[in-house]
């Protein structure tokens, strides 16, 4: 019950964001947005992680077929539920600072937009995913389509294309297992789990996956929606986009690919690896030459997401772990930064490194806390970053050695492009764009505080969220081997 | 029985209405009639298998489930019609009783049991469409779009007594139950090839109706060149009866040589998908473009024809109904937005026209959007559900690869489903504020309540076929 009012605490928020109008729109947003978060955290302490999948609801939808809307948490869905819960308030806040025209749809759309990442991450039943995986799209496509910048409608649309056309191919895919199934048929995902399927056939689905997953994270070579869609988008967008609905596609991958077609991962894994680790690689040095700071964020992002899938793709207990961990931090750094981004534009009215300078001389409590941030991406010790990034590491290294290296190099890249982003952003001459630049108001510190707090808190003790998704994710092991 | 009794009294009754001198009667009755029709038309409800007309028309409730989606499509058609006011050429009661008469081929069509009903249905439902497409006198488009009709519609009907005549010749009868006997007995030990041919051309000139490619030439042309309204009436009510009639046949009578005919419908369907979606994407009418969509439509519900297998049915009677709901609201708001915007005198149907429409009009670009995602399958809308029953039924059968081609062909879909939302709500443009009549309204808030709610419960359907 507590899942299914998870899923609609964010619809009725965003149907009263609508029915109230523009004049109270941000407050009757943010309020639904931090309800979520309260019965979020209310269900992370009644939550046990070795209990399996809980708090479940189940009706019948199309009953003749055998597909329920079915839903539950288990130890992978709480974190990302936690993560989707904690970061909707702040992207709400962050704009609250802008005005946008018709705002009361803004925000509901964010609202909406919540409801459906929710309901991705705990549906049970393999047509619900789809469903709410489909159902995603459509508000953060408006938003971006609609409050975006001057290329919106070309760029905005083919990220709505290339997306719609993996996941068709998932929906195909789901077609044919739910067919595989025995008796009457049914579409949920235990069942999918327990089908004995030929590798020839897990060969197909594996790629009907992967493409899908691959599209949404994006991996290389699927990625060429991204960087355009995160520059063009209004900054609420990007940060769902790349906080929040990225980790739909590395969710994907633990929960349908992996369990379902485990010989084909077995076979086409390798591939899938080094298709990462060139994005990784690929995503760094492309950020190294970025001028555009938001460019800059999302071609990291870019780079962070592939260190994940190599870790999943790795298959190992750690690989797993450091994705499920890492998921986390990325998702609280990634939106710190374009929410630090969102700020130097704002205040200086460009995003180019090259006219930017000087920014720390007037400001010294944004610079700690964009340095706070930028340590967490970079995966110091003690923030954020590290443990993910160590484990999977340690996955990838288990998995192929040299693959391994190479994915390491990601540490050292990822430190040239953040610092080059620092200095060349915060020290140095002051330009004059950044004349006059003001430090931060106290509601402005009130976002990147909680920010900040978590970057240390996953920093110094991960095992608050590692134990969480063990006992889950040993589950999903087991069923693989 | 009881809706083409009442249709065909209400058909002569609206004609009288004419006369009549008081210009607001004609739309309140002809909305009664139909109601009431639809009411008859569920007389039947769970009653099992009903013959009537001397064994001519069957009535089950599959059959009463389809003219359900014809006689609500038709109400909704002639309630936005707006009692043809506008014009000061037009002969409403003309047109209202056309109407009421092309529905009762509609439903002849759906129930036939006996291949000469199958004829006179497709024929009444014919000769009122003809004659509706030309019905804009003074517009050249209007009558080439009609003479274009008439001609190539008379040739595929020729095709289709002949099949029906070969397959006479080679059963014996016209009724599907003694083909059905006869298939799956004589035709056995020893296999006719009269009856492949009559089969054969029958299909041909059933797939003409429904536009399916490549007997599909005609169809661009025709819904451009049709009144709007028409075009709405054509795509929905005349769709839904084609595929309800070919659903039929095959259904009932050719199951056991499922793998004659399979391959050749297979074939065509593959085609109707390609053609339609590639051809969408190069049109700048936004009223073309749905042509193409109706082609598109056709191939999608073909898969549940070529698959014919359990869900089949189900997969057919949604789609229909929503792809029904859908294309209504697109040609609704494409007469609302055509009326304000004029090219060259003629109302301008581009996707141009749209630009801009939001600003003004959220209301009707809302229903617009909706109507859109439901064409283009994407999720929480009835079309999606439509799309994924028939690629369920596809699955069924085993033939995955057609579901293949059809994903990839919906990705083509969106793309120009896309277009005219993007011009509604991204392009600068200056749509006045349209005023929409409360009736009009009504119409449209429920057609996109059913398509969303068909999208969030498509399970409230379920079982009562």
């Amino acid at each position: 019950m507590l899942t299914l009012l998870l899923i609609l605490i964010p619809i009725a928020a965003a149907v009263l964001t609508l029915a109230t109008g523009a004049r109270l729109a941000k407050q009757v947003a943010l309020i639904g947005g931090l309800a979520e978060l309260g019965l979020a955290v209310f269900v992370w302490s009644q939550f046990d992680p070795s209990a399996g999948s809980q708090f479940a609801f189940k009706y019948h939808w199309l009953q003749s077929a055998g597909i329920s809307f079915a839903g539950g948490i288990d130890g992978i869905s709480m974190v990302l539920v936690l993560l989707t819960a904690f970061l909707t308030p702040f992207i709400i806040l962050s704009a609250f600072g802008h005005d946008y025209k018709n705002s009361a749809t803004f925000y509901s759309l964010i609202l909406f937009m919540e409801a459906a990442l929710i309901g991705v991450f705990t549906a049970t039943d393999a047509f619900l995913f789809y469903l709410f995986f489909e159902a995603a799209l459509i508000p953060v496509y408006f938003l971006a389509a609609v409050w975006g910048g001057e290329n919106r409608a070309k760029v905005t649309f083919k990220f709505f294309i290339y997306t719609m056309f993996g996941s068709l191919f998932m929906l195909v895919a789901l077609v044919y297992l739910y067919y595989q199934t025995p008796g009457t048929h049914t579409s949920e995902l235990t069942a999918f789990y327990n089908l004995q399927l030929s590798a020839h056939s897990q060969g197909f689905i594996f790629w009907a996956f992967f493409i899908a997953f691959a599209i949404k994270m994006p991996l290389f070579p699927f990625h060429t929606w991204q960087p355009d869609t995160y520059t063009e988008s209004p900054t609420q967008a990007t940060m769902l986009l790349s906080g929040i609905m990225l980790k739909m596609g590395v969710y994907g991958l633990i929960r349908l690919l992996l369990p379902i077609v485990p010989l084909g991962v077995e076979t086409w894994g390798i591939l899938a690896v080094i298709l990462s680790v060139i994005g990784i690689i690929y995503g760094s040095i492309i950020a190294i030459q970025q001028r555009d700071m938001k460019r800059l964020v999302a071609y990291s992002s870019f780079a962070h997401v592939g260190l994940m899938s190599a870790g999943v793709f790795s298959v190992s207990a750690n690989g797993l772990q450091g994705a499920m961990v890492q998921m986390l931090a990325h998702g609280i750094n990634v939106v710190g930064m374009f929410y630090i981004v969102d700020l130097i534009q704002a205040r200086t009215k460009t995003r180019y490194l090259d006219q930017l300078g000087g920014i720390s001389q007037s400001s010294p409590q944004f610079s700690v806390y964009f340095m706070i941030l930028l340590l967490g991406s970079v995966a110091l010790p003690l923030t954020n970053g590290f443990p993910g990034e160590f484990l999977l590491l340690s996955g990838v290294f288990n998995y192929n050695a040299w693959l391994g290296a190479i994915a390491g190099l990601t540490i050292i890249l990822g430190s040239v492009y953040m610092l080059r982003l620092y200095q060349k952003s915060m020290f140095g001459q002051k330009s004059n764009w950044v004349e006059g630049f003001k430090d931060l108001t106290l509601s402005e510190s009130l976002i990147l505080i909680p920010l900040v707090v978590m970057v240390f808190w996953i920093g110094i003790f991960p095992n608050t969220f590692l134990k969480i998704s063990e006992p889950a994710v040993n589950q999903i092991l087991q069923i693989i081997n | 029985m009881y809706p083409i009794v009442l249709l065909s009294v209400f058909g002569i009754a609206s004609l009288f209405l004419g006369f009549s001198k008081s210009k607001n009667i004609l739309l309140p009755s002809v909305l009664l009639f139909l109601a009431l029709a639809l009411a008859g038309n569920f007389i039947d409800w769970n009653q099992g298998q009903l013959l009537y007309f001397y064994d001519m028309l069957r009535v089950n409730n599959l059959t009463m489930a389809f003219n359900g989606i014809v006689l609500v499509s038709a109400f909704m058609i002639v309630a936005i019609s707006g009692g043809f006011q506008d014009n000061a050429d037009s002969e409403p009661a003309e047109y209202y009783g056309l109407m009421l008469f092309s529905l009762v081929g509609a439903i002849m069509m759906i129930g036939f049991e006996h291949l000469i009903m199958l004829f006179i249905g497709v024929e009444i439902l014919s000769v009122a469409m003809y004659v509706l497409t030309g019905s804009n006198k003074r517009n050249l488009r209007s009558n080439e779009a009609a003479l274009k009709y008439f001609l190539m519609g008379a040739f595929a009907t020729g095709f289709m007594l002949f099949g029906m005549a070969l397959l006479y010749g080679a059963t014996g009868s016209f009724s599907l139950t003694q083909i059905q006997s006869f298939v799956l007995t004589s035709h056995v030990a020893s296999p006719s090839y009269i009856l492949y041919a009559g089969l054969l051309l029958l299909l041909i000139g059933m797939l003409f109706k429904v536009s399916a490619a490549p007997f599909h030439f005609w169809t661009p042309d025709v819904y451009e060149g049709a009144p709007t309204i028409f075009t709405a009436f054509m795509s929905t009510v005349v769709k839904t009866a084609g595929f309800a009639a070919i659903y039929r046949l095959l259904d009932h009578s050719f199951t056991s040589i499922y793998s004659y005919w399979w391959i050749v419908v297979a074939a065509i369907t593959v085609l109707t998908l390609m053609v339609g979606n590639i051809g969408a994407t190069s049109q700048n009418s936004f009223k073309r473009m749905l042509a193409y969509s109706g082609i598109s439509h056709a191939g999608y519900l073909l898969i549940a024809v070529t698959a014919l297998s359990k869900p089949s049915q189900n997969a057919i009677v949604f789609y229909s109904l929503a792809y029904s709901l859908a294309t209504i609201c697109a040609f609704a708001v494409l007469m609302l937005v055509s009326k304000e915007n004029t090219l060259e005198g003629q109302p301008d149907e581009r996707y141009d026209a749209f630009n801009g429409l939001a600003k003004n009009n959220p209301f009707l670009a809302f229903v617009l959007t909706v109507s859109m995602l439901s064409l283009a399958g994407i999720p929480l809308t009835a079309g999606f559900w439509g799309k994924f029953m028939v690629f369920t039924s596809a699955a069924d059968r085993g033939i995955i690869w057609i579901t293949v081609i059809a994903v990839l062909m919906s990705t083509v879909g969106i793309y120009y489903y896309f277009r005219v939302i993007i011009a509604s709500y991204l392009r600068d443009g200056n749509v006045v504020k349209i005023r929409v009549a409360p009736f009009f309204q009504v119409i449209l808030v429920l057609a996109t309540f059913l398509t969303l709610l068909f999208g969030i419960a498509p399970g409230l359907l379920e079982g009562l076929i």
